[in-house]
């Protein structure tokens, strides 16, 4: 078994859900981590608060920095994610088709390192 | 044959080495006339195109191995180790290389190199690109495959029809990118090569029939399709006795059983239109009304404009230039060259010359070679 991260990305431009999109959008998304959990696919899901409230902190000249805002200077953002557990990439993208439609918006789906046998 | 088949010991081998020789034969007598002793001359190139073979499968039957070991951590520890044979290898193999995470270069690219057993270097100038440009490629791919455990098993049943999709589509790809490729490597011949094994491996897919069928019977036709020049003729315009009768006879085999399943789909129903073509002694005898039927067939499974605008060439020759033109004036095809070389030759028909000299120019400023621009440029007439 390999895990795999689901980042979902907003984008500011393009039309924002109504209300009542957003709505179903939830109550798909809560099915879906149902199945996920039945699964045994669904390690651990997320959804973030906007990019304005994050916060940048980093190391520079030997001082470590923190800078308020987002990291990339960008439109689109990652608004949440999943992280799976699936058998193979074929299993994996199985769970992100059914992810991206309960969301609705696109998903990246990146396999995570593993440490390699000894 | 017997004298192969007793090098060899192998029918298999000979009948391949035959076959191939004819091909190499119908490309190569036309231009440099017949040799001195054709018997002996298909003998002597039908042992090199199946030595060619042997060493393209051993060649296979490595890489095989390799990415064997690439995915080994994907098969599932509690599945009895099931006893792999070569055949079963390469269906894994095939739609492996063909998954659609990967990009559809990639997929071509791999096909070629796994299956087709071309080198890199093969590969790379069949279309064009660096050497190294492609060994990237192939590394960033097999590196994905590795990372992301792209699977290597066949898809089950519940997604095969969608994953043979990509896999037909590479192989017809290849054989297109074989019709105006320049390179010495021959991809028409490598993608019938491909389809062939792919319907040894999957018997039971009327599509995969299909597929095979649609590029025996446009293979047929290569000899004639272009002038020494490099400019296109008409199909109207062909000499169809250089059609290659063999090629032909073997096409609409495959077109007669996929008709008996009675299972259509777009690459059988293609192939069966171009059955129709090959039937007709002269473009006149051709049975256009049947070609109308089978394209209505089609679009009810593939409604592209691109059908849609073949179809109404169809109607047409049955209806008139007119009724073509109406239909044809529906579709929304601005950046496709036929569409207005269709647009062009319709109007012409009909009287219209001044609106079919622009059509023309429009489509000749959207081919995509030299030899279709010029041929378009010239009112869609030959120079002779």
């Amino acid at each position: 078994m390999a895990q795999y991260m689901f980042s979902a990305y907003g984008s500011e431009t393009g039309p924002a859900m109504t209300e009542e999109e957003m709505q179903r959008s939830w109550q798909r998304i809560l099915t879906l981590e149902e199945e996920m959990k039945s699964a045994g696919a669904l390690v651990f899901s997320g959804r973030l608060l906007e990019p304005e409230t994050a916060t940048v902190v980093r190391v520079a000249d030997g001082d470590v920095m923190t800078t308020d805002g987002p990291f990339a200077e960008s439109k689109e953002h990652l608004g949440g994610f999943y992280i799976i557990e699936a058998r193979d990439l074929d299993a994996a993208l199985g769970w992100a088709s059914k992810t991206t439609a309960a969301v609705g918006a696109p998903i990246e789906v990146r396999p995570f390192w593993e440490m390699p046998d000894a | 044959m017997a004298t192969l088949i007793r090098i060899f010991g192998d029918i298999d081998a000979a009948e391949d080495g035959v076959q191939d020789a004819f091909a190499v034969a119908v490309r190569k007598w036309p231009i440099d006339g017949l040799p001195p002793n054709p018997g002996g001359w298909i003998t002597t190139t039908a042992r090199r195109c199946a030595i060619d073979r042997l060493r393209r499968e051993s060649r296979g039957r490595d890489l095989l191995d390799e990415v064997a070991v690439l995915s080994s951590r994907t098969e599932d520890p509690g599945i009895p180790e099931m006893v792999t044979n070569v055949q079963d290898d390469r269906l894994r193999l095939i739609f492996t290389c063909c998954n659609p995470a990967l990009a559809t270069e990639v997929q071509v690219a791999l096909t070629l190199r796994l299956l087709g057993g071309l080198t890199t270097e093969e590969v790379a100038r069949a279309f064009l690109i660096s050497r190294p440009t492609m060994e990237q490629r192939l590394a960033r791919a097999k590196r994905k495959i590795k990372a992301a455990r792209i699977p290597y098993r066949v898809p089950e049943d519940d997604e095969l029809q969608e994953r043979l999709r990509p896999v037909l589509a590479v192989v017809y790809l290849v054989y297109n990118a074989g019709l105006t490729s320049s390179a010495d490597v021959d991809l028409c011949v490598e993608a019938i090569r491909l389809a062939r094994l792919l319907v040894t491996l999957m018997p039971d897919e009327p599509e995969v029939a299909g597929l095979l069928a649609l590029l025996l019977l446009t293979e047929s036709r290569r000899s004639s399709r272009s002038r020494p020049d490099g400019s296109l003729v008409l199909l109207g315009e062909q000499d169809r006795t250089r059609w290659n009768r063999h090629l032909i006879e073997e096409g609409e085999a495959v077109v007669r059983r996929c008709l008996r399943r009675n299972q259509p789909g777009p690459y059988q129903i293609q192939a069966a239109i171009n059955a129709v073509h090959a039937n007709a002694s002269t473009i006149a005898d051709t049975e256009w009304s049947q070609i109308v039927a089978l394209y209505d067939q089609l679009y009810v499974v593939a409604p592209t404009p691109v059908v849609a605008l073949n179809r109404a060439i169809a109607v047409g020759e049955v209806q008139g230039a007119a009724a073509a033109l109406a239909l044809v004036d529906e579709l929304d095809l601005d950046n496709y060259h036929p569409f207005h070389a269709t647009r062009a030759d319709l109007l012409h028909r009909l009287g219209r010359d001044g609106e079919a000299a622009a059509a023309y120019e429009r489509a000749a400023d959207l081919a995509p070679t030299d030899a279709e621009r010029d041929f378009l440029s010239l009112g869609g007439r030959a120079s002779r």
